[in-house]
């Protein structure tokens, strides 16, 4: 059995400096940025739904060069604070890094893991608006949603014999990945995100809502509550796929709270075809279309 | 403290019959304080008759704050006599651009290579310091406390803001209000409108109650709508900024180079006439002026 070194969090950060990003938002930001009048928000939007660009963004911005009151949590933040050009040619560098491979030695889907994260992000969102009575920041629960998972990436990219074999033992024996991982690899991928995204100084509530996503949900209104509900519908409607198809029911008190189960909370939400549609023309990867 | 302005002119040094009064040179100011340390703000073209000044009182301690990496703002440092000679200190001040990752070494080594400048940088033979600073993290230059605060522009850039002896002084580099980048009643609209006046009510804080404010007004209210999103205010936006930070005087500046001396006059008596309220007092920055603060 592979154990996780002592201290693996520089040696991935390190790494996770060289990823590439996803096919569609290099697409995008490469069109995107040879177009003179191109539209800011256009490329919020691209930068928002890659979590690879959106974490190379946020931990230059939240790192010690720049000593801001608050930690950033947002690419519309990054643009107010650094301007639209350089985050710009920021993307543009992210973008020259090459494009993530849909396949890879771990056999784990990137495709599928994007949609699975850009839904559960989307629908963090969307439940934060209509339950969060404006306590919480939705744009909190879009990046959580949009990097809960992440640690599997980074398993996927730089321990592929260790996150394959997880893959296959969870499948094997009906085990949760997070447990199979913690087999396979010493630790599983809510505490290697947890632990990255604390290194780069992202904001403890973020790093906490990553570490704990596998626990017990909280019933209370807080980020990590829709995180859990989000991912958990995400699952169910079968949006993507994480590596980890189990469907946890909600919690009695957290049902309640949400006015039902989680058929009710869904039924709450509305129509939801344009944004899966949204999330799945971006996770087609790059290319088509292309004159 | 004493301010003299060596360069106003943005984008472009523009010499000529046109500019004669104002002067053709681009952005450099030389603030002193009361015990005569040395801070330039920018190392345009303007730079170079500084230096010319600084010859007859050397060695000298220049400590140059650079607001931002464009031409018009670092172009004149290669002619800055005094970084060949030896005794001199030199330190240059800015920011980390994530872009490049690098500091204000970085505008150096750029604008020293070998294609385009023919001394190299190793022949500098004064005492250089590149220092990278960090927004709202004061530095110290003698008595003189500096400030940098994040300003919008096409590049990172660093208004500054100088408290020395009681008095103050703050110069915006290059800055264009923040505008947002949706349309009303779109989703991200109203999220963005806050974060921009978040940060706008942290930039006048940070100039609030300045005896002097420097401020980029390159266009007029009229040509600003083709010129949106290149980095610049206005004549009206920096009377806007003096007056909701209580600047008591407003030297605008970075005068577009194709506008001459009588436009130039014309355009802040336009703006002016349109203001409410008479304060602050409104100058055009002049090449050559010393302002006693």
């Amino acid at each position: 059995m592979a154990e996780i070194s002592m201290d693996p969090t520089k040696t991935l950060s390190d790494a996770v400096e060289k990823m590439p990003a996803f096919p569609k938002s290099v697409q995008r930001v490469l069109e995107i940025s040879r177009d003179l009048n191109c539209k800011p928000k256009d490329l919020v939007q691209v930068i928002e739904k890659d979590p690879v660009m959106t974490i190379k963004l946020l931990r230059i911005l939240n790192s010690a060069y720049y000593s801001f009151p608050n930690p950033i949590t947002s690419v519309n933040q990054s643009v107010v604070y650094l301007g639209i050009n350089t985050v710009k040619n920021m993307a543009l560098s992210f973008a020259t890094a090459g494009v993530l491979p849909a396949q890879n030695d771990a056999g784990f889907d990137m495709q599928r893991y994007l949609m699975h994260s850009l839904t559960t992000a989307s629908l963090a969102r969307m439940l934060c608006n209509q339950f969060g009575n404006g306590a919480l920041d939705p744009t909190d629960c879009h990046l959580a949603g949009l990097l809960h998972d992440f640690g599997k990436v980074v398993f996927a990219q730089f321990m592929p014999a260790q996150f394959k074999k997880a893959l296959a033992l969870s499948e094997e024996q009906s085990l949760p990945l997070h447990e199979a991982e913690r087999q396979t690899i010493g630790a599983d991928h809510s505490i290697v995100g947890a632990m990255l995204v604390e290194k780069w100084q992202f904001p403890k509530l973020l790093s906490e809502t990553i570490r704990h996503h596998h626990g017990d949900p909280p019933t209370a209104n807080c980020v990590q509550s829709y995180l859990f509900v989000a991912d958990q519908i995400s699952k169910k409607l079968s949006l993507g796929n994480s590596g980890n198809p189990r469907v946890e029911e909600l919690p009695p008190e957290l049902a309640k709270r949400l006015g039902g189960d989680l058929d009710a909370v869904i039924e709450g939400l509305g129509d939801l075809a344009p944004m899966v549609a949204e999330a799945e023309s971006f996770c087609k990867g790059g290319g088509e279309g292309e004159p | 403290m004493k301010i003299t302005f060596w360069g106003v002119r943005g984008s472009i040094s523009s010499p000529g019959p046109n500019t004669v009064r104002y002067g053709g040179n681009t952005t450099c100011i030389e603030v002193r304080t009361d015990d005569n340390d040395l801070i330039i703000l920018d190392g345009g073209t303007g730079i170079f008759p500084l230096s010319q000044a600084l010859l007859k009182e050397l060695p000298v301690t220049a400590n140059i704050f650079n607001t931002h990496s464009h031409w018009d703002h670092i172009q004149g440092l290669p002619f800055f006599v005094p970084i060949f000679i030896p005794g001199n200190t030199i330190r240059l001040y800015g920011s980390f651009d994530p872009v490049s990752g690098a500091g204000p070494e970085r505008i150096m080594q750029i604008q020293m290579q070998y294609s385009y400048f023919p001394v190299r940088e190793v022949e500098m033979k004064s005492r250089i310091e590149y220092l990278t600073v960090m927004p709202n993290e004061p530095v110290q230059v003698g008595s003189a406390t500096i400030t940098p605060v994040l300003l919008n522009h096409p590049v990172i850039t660093l208004g500054y803001r100088i408290d020395s002896g009681g008095k103050s002084i703050f110069f915006t580099g290059d800055h264009e209000p923040h505008s947002n980048i949706y349309d009303p009643g779109e989703e991200g609209y109203d999220e963005y409108q806050s974060l921009i006046e978040q940060q706008y009510q942290s930039i006048v804080a940070s100039i609030s109650g300045v005896d002097v404010l420097i401020a980029d007004s390159a266009y007029t209210r009229d040509e600003y709508p083709a010129k949106k999103g290149w980095g610049h205010g206005t004549f009206d936006s920096c009377i806007e900024l003096a007056q909701a930070a209580g600047a008591k005087l407003l030297y605008c500046t970075h005068h577009e180079p194709t506008r001459g001396d009588d436009a130039l006059e014309e355009a802040l008596a336009e703006a002016l006439a349109r203001r409410s309220g008479a304060n602050p007092e409104v100058r055009l920055a002049r090449e050559g002026e010393t302002v006693d603060v």
